[in-house]
Formats: C-alpha cells, sequence, structure tokens
C-alpha cells in the first residue's frame, strides 16, 4: 500500500528554494489539492514575479508568468475567456500586497471567481531580502537597516482583514505551515478555496505565513518559531471571511 | 453592393474588432477612445462576449495578456497617457509571442497633456513601446473605412507572426464619422492555438506562457529569433498608398489625418501648376521604405506633414539615406495645420529650398 507519494500535480523539476523555506511545502498542498479535487486537466496557474516566479516549472497544469504584482488581473482574463477552468495565482507579499494591491483588490471586489495563494513571509526573498508591505515594525531589512520605523515607513498592510471589509469575497483565511497541525490545517483552507472556485462560489484568498530563514538571517528552526513569535500575533490566524458560514 | 453606414472612427473600430472575431475588451476610460468602450459595453454582452472595465490601463492590458494566453482575440484601447501605462503590459505580450490588440487615439502630450488630436506617440508605437528589443505592428488608418480594415488586419496579422498590434489613431480620426463598408463577419477564435494555455486536458505536457529566461543564451536566441520573423514582416508586410507620384518633383510624407489635409493642399498645388504627390504610410512599424527610397531619385525633396515635432521625418531620412532634403510641417499640442500651411511647404520645397 502506498501511503506517501509526489502529488501527480508537481512535476519532477528540482525546487529552487533556500533550505527551510516554506514555498515547497505550500506547493506541495496546493498541488495535492487540485489532485483531490481531479482538476489538473483544467487548471490554469499563474506565477507571480518573486520567490515563486518559477512555479511555472513546478505545477504540471498550463501555467502563465504574469508581470510584477498582475497576477489578479492576468488570472481575470483567463477566467472570463475560459470560466469553466479552474485558475490560480500564487504571490508573494512585495508582489499581491505592494505593486499589486490595486489588482488583488479590485479582483476580490469584482469577486472573480478565482483562487489567491498569499505566501506571506514579511519580505522580498528573491531580491535580497528588502522591505516588504508585510514586514513587522521595527523589523530589520536590507532596506530598513535600523529596523522598520513605523513613523517614517508606516505600518503592515493585513490584507485579510483589508479584504474583509469588502461584500464579494467568498473566503478569506490566514493560515501558517510552522508545524504539523497548522499544516494540515492550511491544506484544509487551499482545499476549500479551491472547490470554492469548482463550485462557482468566488473569490478566494488564503494567506500563508511563511517562513524565510535566509533573508531573516535565521536557523531554519528559528525562522519556524519566528512565526509563533512575532508573525501570528500581528496577524492573527483563522477565517476572515466564509460566506458558507 | 455592401450596406454602408455612417459610424464614428471609434465605433467603427469597435464593431470591426467584433466582426474580427474578439469576444473579449477590457479597457479603462480615457478621453477620446471612449467610444469604443461604450460601443463594447453594449454589444458584447447581447453576443456572448466579455466587456470588463478594468481598475486601471495596467490591470486591462494584463487582462488582455490573460485572454491572449488562452488564444482568444483580445484588445483593449486607450489614448496616450493610458498607453504609457500599457507599455509594461505590451513589452510582456510581446516577450511572450503573444498577438493582442491595443487601439490608440492618440492626444496632445507630454504629461497629462490635452485632449485634442495628436500624433506624438509616433516614436512610442514604432521603436516597441516598452522595455527591451521588440516591435508591435503599428497601423495608422486616415479614414473611417480604414479604421475598420486594418482592425480587422491587425488581428489577422497579429495571430499570423504572434505578436501584438497597435491601431495608431488621432482624436480626430476617433471622432469623425464617415460612411464605412463593415468587414465580414467572421467566427470568434476559429484558429487553433497549439500553445495557448487552455488546460492541459491531461493529454499533452503543460504549456507555458512566459518572458522569463534566465539562461542569457536561450534569452539572445529567442530575441534574435523574434527579429527574423521581423524582418520577414518588414519584407512582406508595409503597406503604403501612392498618390499623385507618377510625374512628382515633391513628395509628401504623411499619415492618418494630416495626410487627408495634405491631400487638400496637393490637389490645390496640382491646381497652381506644382507637380507635387504623396506616400502615405499606412503601416508605420513595417514603414514602407522601399517606396520613399524609390521617390528619392525621382522627387527635388520630400515635405513630411505631421502632429508632432518631426518623429517620422526621422524615419524618412533614414529611407531615403538623406539623399534628398526632409523638410518638416508640423502642428502640436491639439493644433492641426491648415492645408495652406502644407501647401507653403510643397511650394517652397518646389522651388527648391528647404523650408526654415
Amino acid at each position: 500500500m502506498i501511503v506517501f507519494q509526489k502529488p501527480k500535480s508537481l512535476t519532477d523539476a528540482v525546487l529552487h528554494y533556500c533550505p527551510g523555506c516554506t514555498h515547497g511545502i505550500v506547493h506541495r498542498l496546493v498541488a495535492e489539492c487540485i489532485d483531490e479535487l481531479g482538476i489538473e486537466g483544467r487548471a490554469i496557474g499563474i506565477a507571480p514575479v518573486g520567490c515563486a516566479v518559477m512555479a511555472y516549472d513546478y505545477f504540471t497544469c498550463d501555467m502563465i508568468e504574469a508581470a510584477h504584482g498582475r497576477a489578479p488581473a492576468v488570472a481575470t482574463g483567463v477566467k472570463r475567456s475560459l470560466p469553466d477552468h479552474v485558475v490560480f495565482t500564487y504571490q508573494g507579499d512585495g508582489d499581491l500586497a505592494s505593486i499589486g494591491l490595486c489588482e488583488t483588490v479590485s479582483a476580490a471586489a469584482r469577486g472573480e471567481n478565482i483562487t489567491i495563494i498569499f505566501i506571506n513571509n514579511a519580505i522580498y526573498g528573491m531580491t535580497g531580502g528588502q522591505m516588504a508591505p508585510t514586514s513587522l515594525p521595527g523589523q530589520v531589512t536590507q532596506t530598513s537597516p535600523y529596523g522598520r520605523d513605523v513613523k517614517t515607513q508606516g505600518y503592515p498592510i493585513r490584507i485579510c482583514e483589508l479584504l474583509s471589509t469588502l461584500d464579494a469575497p467568498a473566503y478569506l483565511a490566514r493560515v501558517t505551515v510552522n508545524n504539523v497541525k497548522n499544516v494540515r490545517q492550511a491544506k484544509k483552507s487551499i482545499l476549500k478555496a479551491f472547490r470554492n472556485q469548482v463550485e462557482g462560489k468566488g473569490f478566494s484568498l488564503v494567506e500563508v505565513l511563511s517562513a524565510c530563514p535566509t533573508n531573516w538571517g535565521m536557523t531554519p528552526q528559528k525562522a519556524l518559531e519566528w512565526i509563533d513569535e512575532k508573525m501570528i500575533p500581528y496577524y492573527p490566524l483563522g477565517v476572515y471571511r466564509d460566506k458558507e458560514v | 453592393m455592401q450596406q454602408k453606414v455612417l459610424m464614428k472612427g471609434n465605433e467603427a473600430i469597435a464593431e470591426a474588432a467584433i466582426r474580427a472575431g474578439c469576444r473579449h475588451y477590457l479597457g479603462y476610460p480615457i478621453t477620446p477612445q471612449t467610444e469604443v468602450a461604450a460601443y463594447m459595453a453594449k454589444r458584447m454582452p447581447k453576443i456572448g462576449g466579455v466587456f470588463l472595465q478594468a481598475e486601471s490601463e495596467i490591470a486591462a492590458i494584463n487582462m488582455v495578456y490573460g485572454v491572449a494566453s488562452t488564444g482568444k482575440r483580445a484588445m483593449t484601447s486607450s489614448s496616450s497617457p493610458g498607453i504609457a501605462l500599457k507599455c509594461e503590459g505590451i513589452s510582456y505580450l510581446a516577450g511572450s509571442d503573444l498577438p493582442a490588440l491595443i487601439v490608440n487615439v492618440q492626444r496632445g502630450g507630454p504629461g497629462l497633456g490635452g485632449i485634442q488630436p495628436s500624433q506624438s506617440d509616433y516614436f512610442l508605437a514604432t521603436r516597441g513601446p516598452g522595455h527591451g528589443d521588440f516591435h508591435v505592428l503599428v497601423f495608422a488608418p486616415a479614414s473611417v473605412q480604414e479604421m475598420a480594415d486594418l482592425t480587422a488586419r491587425a488581428f489577422d496579422l497579429a495571430e499570423q507572426y504572434r505578436m501584438p498590434a497597435m491601431i495608431l489613431a488621432d482624436g480626430t480620426m476617433g471622432q469623425m464619422m464617415e460612411p464605412v463598408v463593415l468587414p465580414e463577419a467572421k467566427e470568434p477564435d476559429a484558429a487553433e492555438k497549439p500553445w495557448a494555455t487552455t488546460g492541459t486536458g491531461l493529454r499533452r505536457k503543460h504549456n507555458v506562457i512566459t518572458s522569463l529566461y534566465l539562461n542569457p543564451a536561450e534569452l539572445e536566441r529567442r530575441n534574435v529569433e523574434r527579429f527574423q520573423r521581423y524582418a520577414e514582416i518588414e519584407k512582406k508586410e508595409p503597406m503604403w498608398e501612392s498618390f499623385m507620384m507618377e510625374d512628382a518633383e515633391v513628395c509628401v510624407v504623411s499619415y492618418g489625418i494630416t495626410a487627408r489635409i495634405s491631400r487638400n493642399a496637393i490637389v490645390e498645388a496640382r491646381r497652381q501648376g506644382i507637380k507635387v504627390g504623396m506616400i502615405r504610410p499606412i503601416t508605420l512599424w513595417p514603414f514602407p521604405e522601399q517606396p520613399l527610397l524609390a521617390a528619392a531619385g525621382q522627387v527635388k525633396g520630400f515635405v513630411c506633414v505631421e502632429l508632432n515635432m518631426g518623429q517620422m521625418k526621422q524615419d524618412v531620412e533614414l529611407a531615403v539615406r538623406c539623399r534628398k532634403p526632409v523638410d518638416l510641417c508640423y502642428r502640436v499640442g491639439g493644433m492641426i495645420p491648415s492645408p495652406d500651411e502644407v501647401l507653403q511647404h510643397i511650394r517652397t520645397m518646389a522651388e527648391g529650398g528647404e523650408r526654415k
């Protein structure tokens, strides 16, 4: 009996992510959900600009590489063209919450029937660790070397809370993947976000608090602890919108 | 006989696009092209098409990118400041080898400029509107009929060569009403697109639409391949109209609305005994170099008439290898030259002197 295997919806390509990065876990969860729903043949994924820029190499479904921040607009075009297909974006915090904030909010406000997987690791990873819109107050990054000063650099954006002021979204949830229990919960949320789309329920977004040990300057173990200690207090886990409830 | 209808230029573009099989219009309001969006908003829902008012020009062009990725005909329209915003997306379309139609009903600039007609996006359009090495097909209609005909052609060529195409009109062409015979209606999105991201159906390896190539050798190869395609286009696809050129000693070069004004000036000049004709580029990229170079052996000089500070003039000088003087008659900022102003330039050139 097979008890563990690679999801069918992941290619054999070797992930380029750093040791301890949680992108790999989230990729796997997305692929498992695609497998479980049996939608691989009609799924179309949109990759962002950021660490997940090469996500198109890792998923076996059709993939499109979007410009920085524009994935929700690209997904809108794809979904309007192919309404019976399952369209998802996979975006980081710089992509989704900074340069693409307008596209994110507008797609949510329109209630586009798409699924967004939002990786919030409070930093720009691909470019080498700059301050993100979600970097915590006081957080040291390459572009906030003395710690994020909220007087001059402002406060972090809480995407789930922000989007929950809109009428249209069907499902908004914040999860993390820093321990087994949380990974299981994350899987449930991601599955729901995909199932919603299949059932035509509308815009679903899952924010995943993620670790970036390389740019946080921590060991992988310490980075997972940092999510508990620093991120969750600022970004509480939970469901911010569920139209089914 | 085909039926003629009276239409605004902007509406003719919209109807021609629908007849060309386009069922996806994604736009954002801006003067003076609003009629395209208004027409699409009315028509698309009636024919099972998609009209979507995006949150910005940037979003609109990226929605076009999404639709184009699925292999369907998609278009957006805007005017100069909005086109500047779309340049990011146009570059991605070009880099991902996706066909799409972008309509630019130009207005005066730079910056917010004005809302009156202009041709000041000539460089922007013909040099590749966005970052990186690329071109888009550029069509410059000079009548409402051409607004319709060139829209259909732009879609076809964009698809054939897998690249974006632009209709470079201006506020006058967009707002003007003229009788037009609309092109025949085509089945929407009939052609098979093996490269499109339409879902693998578990029948094939996944398709990927991307412009990212981190391996420099591969990125170079793709750029070179694209320019080989461009070379073929430069050979096969230039379009122009010659007017009274048989015995011409002066050649006017003008496109769009200024070509119409120039035509009046030429007719008047001929009445006064001046041998003048016109080469009217219909495609601005590829630029019709061959007829201009041929004319350089025949005429005393060229007079460019355009609504900018001489952007096309540079292409004319390149085309004629600077063998003959090239004069410029321009108005900018939304102003338009009178036929008399053009006539004075023609007369001076005919008398053997470049107008200073």
